[in-house]
């Protein structure tokens, strides 16, 4: 056994994939194995995945003594649940009345001209962006409205999203040398 | 009348009717002979009051669901007033909208609820144009689930979780996408679906029905190089006559017989006979069990919808199932693997065509275990209901048959085969034999006074039990119908709170008489008539235990020699797979680019998921980086190994799978199964 420990892996552990289960694990140790649950552990999980992958939910499903079928009803509501990966970067343009007025039509077709993506297809094959609509943030006084993940941009135009993303994508090549999840 | 007996009243289209405990609006005016439409409302199932097609209107408070309001004194309801009539017209058109029109060529043609109930309220427009998106068909299994047809009532949700405990069908989706679908939209085959029908006995449209293979009956009965021959389960020959007018529960056996033979049938046989031979295979096994006391209790295994959920579900009890094969396949056996030879026939020469009461039959048969060199034991199942079809598309008119007696030899039946038809009926039939088998009495000293014909095990309740008591040994027996009670009973198997020897377990609520393939029977009174058919004929012959049949003895002497003698366990028994619950993907947990490395895949099934396999899975990623072999390592979580029987939590390494590894063998199984395999390559680097 000795020598075998002296094997150099040069791994990081146990990884990514391995530590995002545990967490899968944990969460759900957390919540309880109640029904009532159910909603709560599978946001946290899609906050781990940012998504709910098929083999996870009947994963969830075993673990809470539930239904497959059941898992997959309440994920598939909600629109907040997404059984396809989505893009780090997920944008939500704003098409509530006030921003639907104040031009956000403009600022979609702006943002899936730069990005390739269309009604069908909302995140990009690189998985870093993801494009949806919401119908409204509450921020109507900014209209039209586009969110960024955690970030809300007011009085957006089709030139000025084009800048944002622009900027990302520069951000994101910087980063490239240092080594990113997944 | 004093006050409280005049408060007790409530007032339906004028007429005062009394309210008597009544939970619901909608049963009290059933009661009164109102009979107000429904699509979501079943006595057997829980409230979902989605339809809307039972609202009345209530004086003061408006349109209500009748089915989900209670009746309170004094209340007057209205349950055709013109608001009503607007309201169940406006709901049949919208959801006549969304459903895909094409009655002529439906299955449910003629049977539909949902045409019924547009004809009886004269929709004779629809506003809503038509469906416009076509969802392709799943046709995997014996159930075909088109969901284009779905109403979205939930009939089928609730059967399957509430009554069966399987929970196999959920709504998917929100809003105008809403459908009724398997977990992951995966097809039925992939799932845990035991094809036990019910979700299509209860579908009031053509979205899920049992799969019609009429086509390949006819294609049969027109070769001419083909013996056609049918066997019949006991539970058609009450049943049969529904579809042609005549009340449930009426035996028409010598009519099915007469319209087998003539729509074109070489040979009707009577699957009853091969019951008894299950009967003497299955008490021999049950006797030995309690003999030797291992593999109790006895698990019945005549049921192949029960037979699959316990290969989904009951893994470590497996070896309780008895491995007898059901009459169907013993039937098939016996006449494919002996009574053909004798004629000079191969088995491919002989076709053998059986009429069952079950959707999960035509599953049964077509198990790969009950082929021999790719030549089936059975090779077609027709339904009840694809029965009286096949009779009506030949202009048979059923009614005016002259009936016609089973051929010989396998005609010859006794009354324990007849009541496998009902709940309680293998049990009784297994328990006839078994008393007279230790008692040694002969034949006919056989009384029927009650003691002998164990009557506890009848009737429609959940669970019942029977205690037989021979010679001072105490012989315990359950019954289950349902396979949500079956589950119940197996939790208490498993706990070790439940203590019998005996269990017999079917399916379907009320057993075969009220499987999918028969005629659809709403509520529990048309099962009930079919079961006391069953009785009644098993009290009409003068055979009554399975051991007393000629045609059984002659089997023995002839062919098989004894009960489970090496040949019957050839020809007549069968073993159990497990499987896993849902087909799936693994989670990946760690992946190795390097080129010598080891596959380990850790379950996480139920099963072994109970048994701690979520922590065994922790400790091993844990070790495999402390001994720094993180990267020579792929790791996966998988649903089920189908290793369950051996004891988990269950560690696939490469190619062999380890049973029993518990987090406190993690230590010692990584030794020995990991470092132990890396080892040679690593020293050689």
């Amino acid at each position: 056994m000795g020598e075998v420990m002296q094997l150099k892996t040069g791994s990081e552990g146990i990884g990514v994939a391995g530590r995002r289960f545990t967490k899968v694990n944990e969460i759900i140790e957390r919540h309880g194995r109640t029904p009532s649950a159910l909603i709560p552990i599978l946001q946290e999980v899609q906050e781990e995945y940012r998504y709910l992958p098929e083999e996870i939910l009947t994963y969830i499903a075993v673990a809470m003594g539930l239904n497959p079928a059941n898992v997959y009803g309440v994920a598939t509501f909600y629109s907040q649940f997404s059984l396809a990966p989505k893009g780090k970067y997920v944008i939500r343009i704003c098409d509530g009345t006030a921003c639907h007025v104040r031009g956000s039509e403009k600022i979609k077709t702006a943002l899936w001209e730069k990005l390739g993506l269309s009604d069908e297809r909302k995140t990009t094959d690189d998985l870093r962006f993801t494009v949806e609509t919401v119908s409204c943030l509450g921020a109507c006084g900014l209209a039209p409205v586009v969110m960024i993940n955690d970030r809300v941009y007011g009085q957006v135009t089709p030139e000025g999203i084009n800048e944002i993303i622009d900027q990302i994508i520069a951000e994101e090549e910087g980063e490239k040398n240092a080594p990113e999840e997944n | 009348m004093n006050a409280a007996e005049r408060n007790n009243f409530v007032l339906i289209d004028q007429q005062r009717i009394e309210v008597n405990g009544e939970k619901s609006i909608l049963e009290l005016a059933r009661k009164a002979g109102i009979d107000i439409p429904t699509f979501c409302y079943h006595s057997e199932l829980s409230l979902y009051g989605a339809c809307r097609m039972c609202v009345v209107e209530i004086e003061g408070r408006g349109v209500v669901t009748s089915c989900s309001t209670p009746p309170v004194p004094g209340m007057k309801i209205l349950t055709n007033s013109p608001r009503v009539q607007r309201v169940r017209r406006t709901v049949l058109e919208l959801l006549l909208a969304n459903h895909d029109r094409d009655c002529t060529t439906c299955d449910k043609n003629g049977r539909c609820k949902l045409q019924e109930l547009a004809d009886r309220f004269g929709v004779r427009k629809i506003r809503f144009g038509e469906r416009d998106e076509k969802l392709p068909l799943d046709e995997s299994a014996p159930v075909v689930r088109d969901p284009n047809k779905c109403i979205l009532c939930g009939d089928c949700v609730r059967m399957c979780e509430e009554v069966q405990g399987i929970g196999v069908l959920d709504f998917v989706n929100r809003g105008s996408r809403v459908m009724v679908a398997p977990a992951f939209n995966k097809k039925l085959q992939d799932v845990e679906c035991v094809n036990c029908g019910q979700c299509s006995a209860v579908c009031p449209t053509g979205a899920l029905v049992v799969k019609s293979e009429i086509d390949k009956a006819w294609a049969a009965l027109h070769d001419e190089e083909k013996l056609v021959v049918a066997q019949v389960a006991p539970a058609v020959r009450v049943a049969l006559g529904e579809e042609f007018g005549l009340p449930p529960g009426e035996i028409v056996t010598g009519k099915v017989v007469a319209a087998l033979k003539r729509l074109g049938f070489d040979k009707v046989f009577d699957t009853c006979m091969a019951a008894d031979l299950t009967v003497m295979e299955e008490t021999a096994e049950f006797l030995n069990r309690i003999k030797k006391g291992e593999n109790l209790p006895q698990f019945t295994s005549c049921c192949p919808a029960w037979v699959k959920y316990a290969e989904h579900n009951a893994a470590d009890l497996l070896k309780n199932l008895s491995t007898c094969r059901s009459p169907q396949q013993i039937f098939g056996s016996v006449v494919k693997r002996h009574w053909a030879k004798k004629l000079g026939k191969k088995p491919e020469e002989v076709f053998v065509i059986s009429i069952m009461p079950c959707s999960a039959k035509k599953f049964e048969a077509a198990r790969p275990e009950f082929s021999v060199n790719g030549v089936r034991d059975v090779d077609l199942v027709l339904t009840t209901q694809e029965l009286a079809r096949m009779i009506r598309e030949s202009g048979l008119l059923f009614d005016q048959l002259e009936v016609e007696a089973f051929d010989m030899p396998f005609g010859l039946t006794t009354g324990a085969g007849v009541i496998f038809g009902a709940t309680g009926g293998v049990a009784e039939a297994v328990l006839r034999t078994a008393h007279s088998l230790l008692t040694c009495k002969p034949a006919d000293e056989y009384a029927n006074d009650g003691l002998f014909n164990f009557e506890t095990v009848r009737g429609f309740e959940g669970l019942k039990e029977a205690v037989l008591e021979v010679d001072g040994l105490e012989v315990k027996v359950a019954v289950v119908h349902g396979l949500g009670n079956a589950k119940r009973l197996l939790a208490e198997v498993k706990e070790g709170k439940a203590n019998y020897h005996l269990i017999e377990v079917m399916a379907c609520p009320g057993g075969c008489v009220g499987g999918a393939g028969q005629p659809v029977a709403t509520g529990g009174e048309a099962k009930k008539k079919r079961a006391q058919g069953l009785y009644s004929a098993d009290k009409l012959s003068q055979l009554r235990k399975a051991h007393d049949n000629p045609a059984v003895a002659r089997l023995y002497e002839q062919w098989l020699k004894k009960p489970n003698s090496s040949e019957a366990h050839k020809t007549l028994h069968t073993s159990y797979q497990m499987r896993g619950r849902i087909t799936g993907e693994e989670i990946t947990l760690l992946t190795s680019k390097q080129e010598n490395k080891i596959n380990l895949a850790v379950c996480v099934g139920t099963c072994c998921y109970l048994k701690g396999s979520y922590d065994t899975l922790k400790k091993l990623m844990e070790k495999a980086e402390s001994e720094g072999v993180g990267d020579r390592i792929n790791l996966h979580a998988t649903f089920c190994l189908e290793n369950c029987e051996k004891g988990g939590p269950s560690v696939r390494v490469d190619d062999t799978v380890v049973s029993g590894v518990t987090p406190d063998k993690v230590e010692s199984f990584f030794t020995e199964n990991i470092l132990g395999k890396l080892k040679i390559p690593a020293e050689s680097q």
